[in-house]
């Protein structure tokens, strides 16, 4: 038998449904794998119970007979941000340490009803806060990659750093991630995997840890294309519980996956050739431009031309929603409680939160409190969403000249954890790409588009209309289909 | 715009979080530096441009009028609902005393 690890969502789900292997042995061979892994640090607590009990109710399913689901026995990595019924759901911070829910997320609970299984609850930047996976309470998480000839610990990106280790190391076929301004496609760009985020409103937020909720969206981070698809499909759909939710049918994305490009226009945003943006990188973009012509598209050039102030303005609005949306760790309800001798509620309140966030996510409450606060909210804050109806009308305009956007995912490949620590603003433009259609709401993808000479992973970035989540899909198949990128980290955690 | 040492502090208090003096040292130039840099945002022409509130058109749902539509929403789940709090007494979230 193959070793199960190194099989997809697609692989995994066919080979237990024609017989080839069991799900229980599936989730055997991941739970052994996860367990191997822990230098990485890619999980904060691990359930393989819950892979086997899920694996063993597809296995038995199919002994009857009956439908296994779009994901039936593919056991994945749940991001520590979607809150798991009676499993600690932390969001990396020490203020939710130890807090068990008793609900499970609409994003979880659909995966559960497609068949997967959960390996464990995944590492991140505390809060979803951070591009580096360096800001978690339990610890950075390692990227499986190594700069070739050096044996320094490289960051997996961030927010969703545990996902896209767990996938790019295969202790995980697949996982989930939540992007707010970059934190899917930042992070599969950085360890050679793929990940979409789509249109706002597709997948449920309910029961996703908040953290700006006009931006935060959940998506699949896996190593193909048609992986995402499948994944996509399962965590996607209209939620009551969510007031955001799109009441839209979703589309069977990986049925209609279509790598021909014959009459579709792509455009090539001229704002993002920015000073400083490393040379394989636009090498690398070079390369995606001709990959999509061969693949039958026609090139056209753009403009986007808010583009540079998309990034100051995503850290106006994002501290802004946090802010308000971190009122809630107060010491009362659930999570850590700091009470001083002889404090007060107001104390309580005080010392709670200065025990249980971190230096990022403080200065982030602060700032947001600052720019809601009375005097600075118009000369900030309006300002910030006046500039952000900007970038989206800049995509609006866009999309009469093309049918998606190509660009790099990120102006540089991944960084050794700690080198970027002493000034928070060069951390934050590591999504200067990714955060633009983050704040128009836009489907948008990161797929692998080749090694720089340091050995490490470039990705391409494919933008899309609202919606055409299958356009970006098509786009970005057509680009690994000619990109080729089996290239994978050596076992060194082992 | 710049932020002093005291507004820093003042920001804090708004957003109940304490901080020790060397915290404070340490963030009024973090946040200074930050504040700089999204000054330039002053820079757009923002005329005649209405500030986004929704990034997907969406019109907000009335739900239907019944006591209880959707289960893991409704009431009746006092013990759920308790289950994390630090300090739960009688039914109740506890906290310390509220009057002086």
């Amino acid at each position: 038998m193959t070793d199960l690890t190194e099989l997809g969502v697609k692989a995994l789900r066919e080979g237990i449904a024609k017989g080839d292997f069991t799900a229980r042995e599936a989730a055997e061979a991941f739970n052994a794998a996860v367990e191997k892994a822990s230098a990485l640090n890619a999980f904060i607590v691990t359930t393989p119970d819950h892979a086997l009990a899920a694996a063993d109710a597809v296995d038995a399913k199919r002994v009857k007979g009956e439908d296994l689901g779009t994901m039936g026995g593919v056991p994945i990595g749940m991001k520590d941000l979607f809150c798991t019924d009676g499993v600690q759901t932390t969001a990396a911070s020490h203020i939710l340490e130890g807090f068990v829910p008793r609900y499970e997320s609409t994003v979880s609970q659909k995966l559960w009803e497609a068949g997967a299984g959960m390996l464990g609850k995944l590492n991140l930047d505390q809060f979803a806060m951070g591009s580096s996976n360096e800001t978690s309470y339990f610890g950075n998480v390692s990227s499986p990659w190594k700069k070739a000839g050096s044996n320094a610990a490289m960051s997996p990106g961030g927010s969703s750093g545990g996902s896209s280790a767990a996938v790019a190391a295969r202790i995980a076929p697949a996982a989930t991630g939540t992007d707010t301004g970059g934190s899917i496609r930042q992070p599969a760009a950085f360890t050679g995997i793929t990940g979409i985020k789509p249109t706002y409103g597709r997948c449920s937020r309910w029961g996703v840890v908040a953290f700006a909720s006009s931006l935060d969206q959940a998506g699949p981070m896996a190593r193909s294309v048609e992986d995402c698809a499948i994944m996509l499909e399962a965590m996607a759909g209209f939620d009551p519980k969510d007031a955001t939710s799109l009441q839209m049918d979703v589309p069977n994305w990986e049925a209609a996956l279509d790598a021909d490009l014959k009459g579709k226009r792509i455009g090539i945003p001229r704002e993002y050739r920015m000073d400083g943006t490393d040379a394989e990188i636009l090498s690398s973009w070079e390369q995606g431009k001709e990959w999509l012509r061969d693949a039958g598209a026609e090139i056209v050039d753009i403009s986007l031309p808010h583009t540079k102030y998309a990034l100051p303005a995503y850290y106006i609005i994002a501290p802004a929603e946090a802010s308000s949306n971190l009122a809630r760790y107060d010491g009362v309800r659930y999570g850590l409680r700091d009470l001083p001798d002889g404090a007060g509620l107001q104390d309580m309140y005080a010392a709670t939160r200065a025990d249980g966030f971190g230096d990022e996510v403080k200065r982030r409450i602060l700032i947001g409190t600052y720019v809601l606060s009375a005097g600075f909210y118009d000369a900030y804050y309006t300002q910030a969403q006046k500039v952000r109806a900007l970038v989206a009308r800049d995509f609006e305009n866009a999309w009469s000249q093309c049918d998606v956007i190509l660009a790099p995912t990120t102006p540089t490949a991944s960084f050794p954890l700690g080198s970027l620590n002493d000034d928070p603003l060069t951390m934050y433009l590591n999504d200067v790409f990714a955060v633009p259609a983050s704040l128009a709401g836009l489907p948008a993808m990161s797929v692998p588009g080749g090694l720089n000479s340091d050995g490490l992973p470039l990705g391409l970035q494919i933008v899309g209309k609202p919606f055409d989540e299958q356009g970006v899909l098509n786009a970005g198949l057509a680009i690994e289909q000619r990109a080729g990128f089996t290239a994978k980290p050596e076992a060194w955690w082992c | 715009m710049s932020v002093t040492r005291d507004e820093v502090a003042k920001i804090a208090s708004l957003a109940r979080i304490r901080m020790g003096d060397d915290a404070l040292d340490n963030m009024v130039p973090e946040l200074n530096n930050i504040l700089d840099w999204v000054e330039q945002l002053g820079e757009v022409d923002v005329t005649g441009v209405e500030p986004m509130t929704a990034v997907i058109p969406n019109t907000l749902r009335l739900r239907d009028d019944q006591v209880d539509a959707i289960p893991e929403t409704a009431g009746g789940r006092r013990e759920d609902v308790l289950a994390n709090a630090p300090a739960a007494e009688h039914g109740f979230f506890g906290v310390p005393k509220v009057i002086e």
